[in-house]
């Protein structure tokens, strides 16, 4: 079966012309936010300003590591990334960070880091082993899902810890260790920060194009391989969700026990 | 305040070690200071009412002789040893609570009373026999087993938190109000139920209270704080 003349069609280039143009959009958007005075006319145009200069900035790192080809310059991007998902998913909580940097951090590591593993040495295998054009976007990808379920499973903890707070104490006075006084909490957390990759899950190709197929079929790969690549990083995103919100929940909810196991919510001046 | 350790030495005749030995006890809550130099002997297979207003301390009190929290001072001394000289959950099968409001946890009735076994690990046969045995004890109706725990009645919510204390067989309750959500009926019967506990179990229980018919009715000691420490101690119908 010969191809469709138009998949072989040559990528359209974006000029700097064209790309300003694009700015229109930003434009509309920021232009119908005054009109209803949301308040956000301003952070339209900020968030605009923040995205042409963070993605070109990272276009010309990603075209340096590409270049380089040294291993460790891989590695330290994708420390790089994880720090600084790390950070992001610690100051959305409310609370005081605490020791919540350290189990943030190995949390996303070890799902991140761990899917990366999988998939680089049993699905993609890149040759070499850490060649960036595969390791570094498809970390990015996983690492973003897995901070986002880093911060609704700590978010979603320290709700269920204080709201349930009566049953917690009712269980330590019964005996309980800590692990078993939270479990229900821990349960309910994990399962909040599953909940967007299982949406996904559900309704990719449906109601959503996820946004790395697309740009595949838009650079010219076929649609038949993008949805391969796409199937994969679905799959990645679960298993880096489950780890990363488990990771959270698990090491987190000991904040919350002081070590005479008494129930001490992290920043809350002690009853003692 | 030398006067609570001579009313418990009163009230033990016998010289029998008391349950819970408090020296110049201090404790703070959100940094406020609620009691202070409280002395305080708890006399054993006894029941102790706390007495005083809200706010005065009781439930603060109680709370620190299974350690959910600490003193910010003195020394708590359960059965002649420091509290603290206790792995922390082997104290608190030994020392119930029973809070003020029933917590029911999700589940039946059954898998309430079933919660602190999933901890200590006993045989099913164990588990069973104690369920069976607290049941009795607290004068729950086995009918309930089967209904999840947040339909039944406040009263025979508290009657189950009881129950699932006594799974544990502990040789004190700390009881915080046990009956300031239920009517008079149920109070009184559920009193009848603590006293039983005292007298043919031999049980200590240290129960708080703001009303003083129900510290006559069940106390065998009465503990009177007010401003901040122990104010009077004795039997119930010399201090009230």
């Amino acid at each position: 079966m010969t191809q469709a003349p138009i998949l072989d069609a040559p990528i359209l280039q974006i000029s700097w012309l064209e790309l300003a143009l694009s700015g229109g959009l930003i434009l509309m958007a920021a232009g119908l936010s005054r009109s209803f005075r949301t308040g956000l006319s301003g952070s339209f145009l900020l968030g605009a300003l923040r995205t042409v200069v963070q993605l070109t900035l990272v276009g010309y790192v990603l075209v340096y590591v590409f270049s380089v080809e040294q291993w460790w310059l891989v590695l330290a991007a994708l420390a790089l990334m994880t720090a600084v998902a790390t950070r992001e998913a610690v100051q959305r909580q409310d609370g005081p960070p605490g020791k919540l940097y350290g189990i943030t951090g190995l949390a996303l590591a070890l799902g991140a880091g761990l899917t990366l593993v999988y998939v680089s040495a049993v699905v993609v295998r890149p040759d070499p082993w850490y060649n960036p054009r595969y390791l570094i976007p498809l970390f990015g990808m996983i690492i973003s899902s897995a901070m986002n379920a880093a911060a609704l499973a700590a978010e979603r903890l320290a709700g269920e810890m204080e709201s349930r707070r009566r049953e917690i104490e009712a269980r330590l006075a019964l005996g309980a260790d800590a692990v078993e006084a939270s479990r229900e909490p821990v349960r309910r957390a994990i399962r909040a920060a599953s909940i967007p990759i299982m949406n996904q899950l559900m309704i990719v190709g449906i109601v959503a194009l996820p946004g790395m197929m697309t740009g595949q079929i838009i650079s010219g790969t076929s649609p038949l391989t993008a949805v391969r690549y796409q199937i994969v990083v679905m799959f990645m995103l679960a298993a880096a969700v489950a780890v990363s919100a488990a990771g959270v929940a698990a090491w987190y909810r000991r904040e919350f026990f002081s070590d005479a196991l008494q129930f001490r919510p992290p920043g809350r001046e002690s009853t003692a | 305040m030398g006067e609570g350790t001579a009313g418990a030495v009163e009230h033990d005749p016998e010289g029998e070690e008391p349950a819970f030995r408090l020296r110049r006890v201090r404790i703070e809550r959100g940094g406020r200071v609620v009691l202070d130099g409280v002395d305080l002997d708890v006399p054993s297979g006894r029941i102790t009412a706390l007495l005083g207003p809200s706010g005065s301390g009781k439930t603060s009190l109680l709370r620190i002789l299974n350690r959910l929290d600490d003193p910010a001072g003195g020394e708590v001394l359960y059965r002649g040893r420091p509290l603290t000289g206790y792995p922390v959950r082997e104290l608190r099968r030994r020392v119930g609570f029973v809070f003020q409001a029933p917590v029911m946890f999700d589940g039946t009735v059954e898998e309430n009373l079933r919660a602190p076994a999933r901890e200590a690990g006993w045989p099913e046969e164990e588990t069973r026999r104690r369920v069976r045995e607290a049941l009795e004890l607290a004068e729950l109706d086995g009918d309930l087993l089967d209904r999840p725990g947040g339909e039944l009645s406040v009263g025979q919510q508290q009657r189950a938190n009881l129950a699932r204390t006594l799974v544990n067989r502990p040789e004190t309750l700390l009881l915080d109000e046990p009956t300031s959500a239920l009517d008079a009926v149920t109070s009184r019967r559920l009193l009848r139920t603590f006293r039983r506990l005292a007298e043919e179990e031999g049980r200590t229980a240290v129960m708080a209270t703001h009303r003083e018919e129900e510290a006559r009715a069940a106390g065998d000691l009465a503990v009177v704080l007010t401003g901040g420490g122990v104010d009077r101690v004795g039997r119930p119908t010399e201090v009230l």
